[in-house]
């Protein structure tokens, strides 16, 4: 297919591999993290740590939506879905996250709850559109890929008439949990691993663009390079942040032109700041309570906020006993350090969030551990 | 849930929808978040939406410096 078999040479991956081994010292360690959850899968599915000279370690970072998700919104998603006159949407990936209860929105499904899964808000619209006489609720997650969908969701309603249609949101923003990883208190009190630089979001980045990461690499004195999702692009990527390492730079720099600018995509951008504002706090999984990391639906559009129209409030419920997902997210551990990494925790039956999506880290180490 | 793929626009429905084929399958995107799509165009498309728009000339551009690359490093390293 156009667009990506041109980007999956391994002829070609094995020579930028080469030279990455070239160019990066054996004296030091590059430690590099990819912050989303698309960049780890094509590690894994790729085998790209392999090919690396072991200077170089790539540290999966929390860019998988499902997986920053904290339990209490698991927990406030069930409570919704439980509702008698609710019929509750839901990406599939989040169906089988558990909450702080053994329930996932899957079981109380099978107990008689009406959720949907759906592939896109757009089909939680049509449900709303089906059945007036039905709360339509969609459970909105995700980064600024997500974002923009959701927000159109609601102009879509209001210009509708859709008084049925409302949104549970919990949409997050980059550039803050990557800051964060850095410089938490919460990280800062359970420790934090040195990074050398970050491979920036792919899609993330076609919305908002690459400005947002100048004062992160400025600020943090850390390069990134904004990278696509085929493995030529990965590589590439980690010869750019090796190189700017090297150097002693840390710069924004762009792998990804063919699908990212400077100012990124700035309908979809005044649309999102139209229909939402900034929170002043959103707890996350593994990296815990970040000021202005997430968005609210705004007071003017409160009609579609599912969280006033059903009265849900948070409140922070702890992670499963024994899972190690806050410390993996952080990139503290590695998959295979928790105890219950495959025997009580697979991809069939998840403990934790981060064997649930193909992004999370412990599910393509689990699927992909042959190359590990 | 964040993959998200390229995919070709085979024909616009409206000025929300179009059809667009990604491998050899036809499938719904909605086009609303882009200020002009034409058929022809490749997009990336995410959760049923397309996201922004993929610029040849740029995509070309890093295919050729893969390839200089290839010739300049290779026959340096070996
Ligand atoms: S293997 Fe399961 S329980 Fe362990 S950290 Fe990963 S998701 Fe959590």
């Amino acid at each position: 297919m156009k667009f990506i078999d041109e980007f999956r040479d391994g002829d070609i991956a094995r020579k930028i591999a080469r030279a990455i081994s070239g160019e990066a010292s054996p004296e030091r360690t590059y430690r590099l993290m990819e912050f989303c959850g698309g960049h780890t899968h094509a590690i894994f599915r790729y085998g790209i740590q392999d090919l690396l000279p072991d200077s170089v370690q790539m540290i999966h970072g929390p860019g998988c939506p499902v997986c920053v998700l904290p339990v209490g919104r698991i927990d406030n998603a069930i409570a919704l879905a439980k509702l008698p006159n609710v019929t509750l949407c839901s990406y599939g990936d989040m169906m089988r996250v558990p909450g702080s209860g053994k329930d996932t929105l899957l079981s109380v499904k099978a107990g008689g709850a009406d959720v949907r899964m759906v592939y896109s808000c757009l089909d939680a619209l049509r449900i709303a559109r089906e059945q007036p006489d039905r709360e339509v609720v969609f459970f909105a997650i995700g980064f600024e890929t997500t974002t923009p969908p959701t927000a159109l969701a609601i102009q879509t309603a209001i210009q509708e008439g859709l008084t049925n249609f409302t949104v549970f949101c919990n949409h997050v923003l980059t550039p803050s949990a990557i800051s964060s990883i850095l410089e938490s208190p919460y990280v800062r009190e359970y420790g934090t691993i040195p990074i050398d630089g970050f491979i920036g979001p792919a899609h993330v980045s076609t919305v908002i663009g690459s400005n947002p990461y100048a004062y992160f690499a400025e600020e943090y004195q850390r390069p990134v390079v904004i990278a696509g999702f085929e493995p030529l692009d990965v590589l590439q990527a980690i010869l750019m942040l090796v190189r700017q390492v090297n150097s002693g730079r840390h710069e924004v720099e762009n792998e990804y032109t063919r699908a990212v600018t400077a100012t990124g995509n700035m309908k979809a951008q005044r649309l999102v700041a139209e229909i939402f504002e900034l929170r002043k706090t959103f707890e996350w999984r593994g990296l815990g309570t970040i000021p202005y990391s997430a968005l609210q639906i705004k007071a003017a559009y409160a009609d579609f906020d599912a969280a006033q129209r059903f009265g849900i409030t948070y409140l922070s419920k702890p992670d499963p006993a024994g899972c190690e997902c806050g410390a993996i997210i952080r990139g503290l551990k590695k998959p295979p350090d928790c105890a219950l990494f495959g025997s009580a925790c697979t991809p069939d039956s998840p403990v934790g969030s981060c064997m649930v999506s193909a992004e999370g880290a412990c599910a393509a180490y689990y699927q992909y551990r042959s190359h590990t | 849930m964040c993959l998200a793929i390229p995919a070709k626009i085979t024909e616009l429905r409206d000025s929300q929808m179009a059809t667009v084929d990604v491998g050899g399958v036809q499938q719904e995107v909605c086009i609303a978040l882009l200020e002009d799509v034409a058929v022809g165009d490749y997009v990336i498309m995410h959760v049923g939406y397309a996201l922004n728009k993929l610029d040849p000339e740029e995509a070309a551009k890093t295919l050729e410096a893969f390839k200089e690359f290839d010739k300049v490093k290779a026959a340096a390293l070996e």
